[in-house]
C-alpha cells in the first residue's frame, strides 16, 4: 500500500476563523490524506518548523486576514531556508483578491484557491502536483 | 550529509524523515537504526494515556514546558486515529503545544494509527528510537483517545501517565479490568469541575486493591490553567527514581522489548505468508478447498505455516 499524503493546514497571522481550515482538513481527511492541523494564529517560523519535524508533502495555508502579501511569501521563504521547499507543495486558500494571485505564485505559492472552490479541485490539485513521491 | 550522520548531528530534518521511513516499512530506515540501536535506552519515555477529550495533549504541553524550563530536551509523539474507512485522519494534538513548536529543544511528531489497534501506530516503537538516536531526554507517546483496553502504551513506556476526568462514570467502571491498570502516575485533569474529589477517592480505592510495590499516586490538576503540574512533574520523577533504584527499569524494559520483538517476529512471519498478491491468491485457493469440505482450516494452516519456516530454517 502507498503511504497517504501527509498534509500541514495552518492559519497564518491573526485572524481567528478556522472554518475554512476545518472544512478543507476534513475533505483531505475523507479522500485519504493525513492532516496535520497546527491551530490557530501561526507565525510563519512555527508552521515552517511544525512543516520540518511532519515531514508532510504539502503545506496548506488559509488566511482571511488580508495579510496574504506578507506572510505566504515568508512561509516560503522559510521553507527555502530550511531545505525543505523543494520537497513541498505550498498552497494558499482565502480571502485572496485576484490582482494578489499571480504575485503570490510568482513567491512560491503553488495555486491559490478563493473562495467557492469545490474542495475537490483542491484535492485533485494537491494529487498531481506532489513534488516527491509516494 | 546522510541521514545517519544527520540524526546523530541533532538535524531536525534527519529525524522527520527516519520517522516517515519507519511508518512505511521501509528497509533503510530499519538498516540505520539496527546500526544505531546502542545510541537508544538513554531518554526516559513516559506514555500519555486516557479518554478522547481528558487533556492529554495540553497535559503533554505543560510537562514538556515543564522539562524545558529544567534544561531538558523533549520529543512528543502523538498519535491519532486513522479512518478505517478512508485511510485519512487528522492529527490535531499539536493544536494545544503551538507555544513549543519553534523551540529547539523539543520535537513534535504527529502519527496516525493507520489501522493499528491498542492506542498506538505500527510505527510508534520506531519513531521512539529515532528520538532517542536524536537525543531527546524525554520522549512523550500520547496515544489516541483510549477506551478500557487500549492498553499497547504499557509495552512501549517506562512510566505510564493515566489521565481521567470526572464525571465519566461510578466506581464499577474504576476497578473495571483494562485501562485503569496500567496507570503508574495518576491525573484527575479539569479538576475544577464538580466530582473531582470522588474520582480521586474511586481511584484510590481501586488502588487499595494492588499489592505491588510502587502505590500510583494521584494528582488533581487543571492542566489548562497549569494548576498541579508541578506536583504531577514531581510523581512522574518519583516514579522514574523507583524504577531506577528498584532495578525494576530494566526488568520492565527486558519484558517490553521481549514483547516488541515476538511482535516483530509475528509481523515478519505474516509478512511471508500472506505479504504478496501470489500468495493471498494461493489462500484464496486454499480457502475454496476448506469451503467444499476438502480440507479442515485448522490442517491447512498449520501446513502454510510449516512451509514457510522450513524454507527458511
Amino acid at each position: 500500500m502507498a503511504r497517504p499524503i501527509r498534509v500541514l493546514v495552518a492559519k497564518p497571522g491573526l485572524d481567528g476563523h478556522d472554518r475554512g481550515a476545518k472544512v478543507i482538513a476534513r475533505a483531505l481527511r475523507d479522500a485519504g490524506m493525513e492532516v496535520i492541523y497546527t491551530g490557530l494564529r501561526q507565525t510563519p517560523e512555527q508552521i515552517v518548523a511544525a512543516a520540518v519535524q511532519e515531514d508532510v508533502d504539502v503545506v496548506a495555508l488559509s488566511i482571511l486576514s488580508g495579510a496574504h502579501n506578507h506572510l505566504l511569501p515568508k512561509v516560503v521563504e522559510l521553507l527555502k531556508q530550511e531545505n525543505v521547499y523543494n520537497e513541498t507543495l505550498v498552497i494558499g486558500g482565502g480571502v485572496i483578491p485576484d490582482e494578489d494571485i499571480p504575485g503570490l505564485k510568482e513567491s512560491g505559492l503553488a495555486e491559490i484557491f478563493t473562495p467557492g472552490t469545490p474542495t475537490q479541485v483542491t484535492i485533485d490539485f494537491i494529487k498531481e502536483n506532489l513534488k516527491r513521491c509516494l | 550529509m546522510s541521514l545517519k550522520e544527520g540524526i546523530l548531528n541533532k538535524d531536525k530534518r534527519a529525524a522527520a524523515r527516519l520517522i516517515s521511513m519507519m511508518e512505511n516499512n521501509d528497509p533503510e530506515a530499519i538498516k540505520i537504526i539496527s546500526a544505531l540501536y546502542s545510541h537508544t535506552g538513554k531518554a526516559k519515555v513516559v506514555g500519555i494515556t486516557g479518554p478522547p477529550g481528558a487533556g492529554k495533549s495540553t497535559l503533554t504541553d505543560k510537562l514538556a514546558k515543564k522539562l524545558r524550563q529544567e534544561g531538558k530536551t523533549v520529543g512528543i509523539i502523538a498519535v491519532d486515529p486513522t479512518s478505517p474507512f478512508t485511510g485519512g485522519s487528522i492529527l490535531g494534538d499539536r493544536v494545544r503545544m503551538t507555544d513549543l513548536y519553534t523551540d529547539p529543544g523539543v520535537f513534535i511528531r504527529s502519527m496516525g494509527t493507520r489501522g493499528h489497534l491498542g492506542g498506538l501506530s505500527k510505527a510508534t516503537l520506531g519513531a521512539v528510537k529515532v528520538l532517542d538516536i536524536y537525543g531527546c531526554d524525554y520522549i512523550f507517546i500520547e496515544t489516541v483517545g483510549v477506551g478500557q483496553s487500549e492498553v499497547d502504551i504499557v509495552k512501549a513506556a517506562d512510566t505510564v501517565l493515566l489521565v481521567m476526568v470526572p464525571g465519566l462514570g461510578d466506581d464499577i467502571q474504576a476497578i473495571k479490568a483494562g485501562i485503569m491498570e496500567i496507570g503508574d502516575v495518576f491525573a484527575v485533569n479539569k479538576a475544577d469541575r464538580d466530582g473531582a474529589d470522588r474520582t480521586q477517592v474511586e481511584i484510590e480505592m481501586m488502588l487499595d486493591f494492588n499489592h505491588s510495590e510502587w502505590r500510583p499516586p494521584i494528582s488533581k490538576v487543571v492542566a489548562l490553567y497549569n494548576k498541579g503540574i508541578d506536583e504531577l512533574y514531581d510523581n512522574m520523577n518519583k516514579h522514574w527514581y523507583y524504577l531506577e533504584n528498584s532495578g525494576k527499569l530494566m526488568e520492565k524494559r527486558i519484558r517490553n522489548i521481549q514483547l516488541e520483538i515476538i511482535d516483530l517476529v509475528q509481523r515478519e512471519l505474516m509478512d511471508r505468508l500472506v505479504g504478496n498478491e501470489e500468495k493471498k491468491a494461493m489462500i484464496l485457493k486454499m480457502a475454496e478447498k476448506v469451503a467444499h469440505r476438502e480440507m479442515d482450516p485448522y490442517t491447512m494452516s498449520n501446513d502454510l505455516v510449516n512451509k514457510v519456516i522450513l524454507k527458511n530454517s
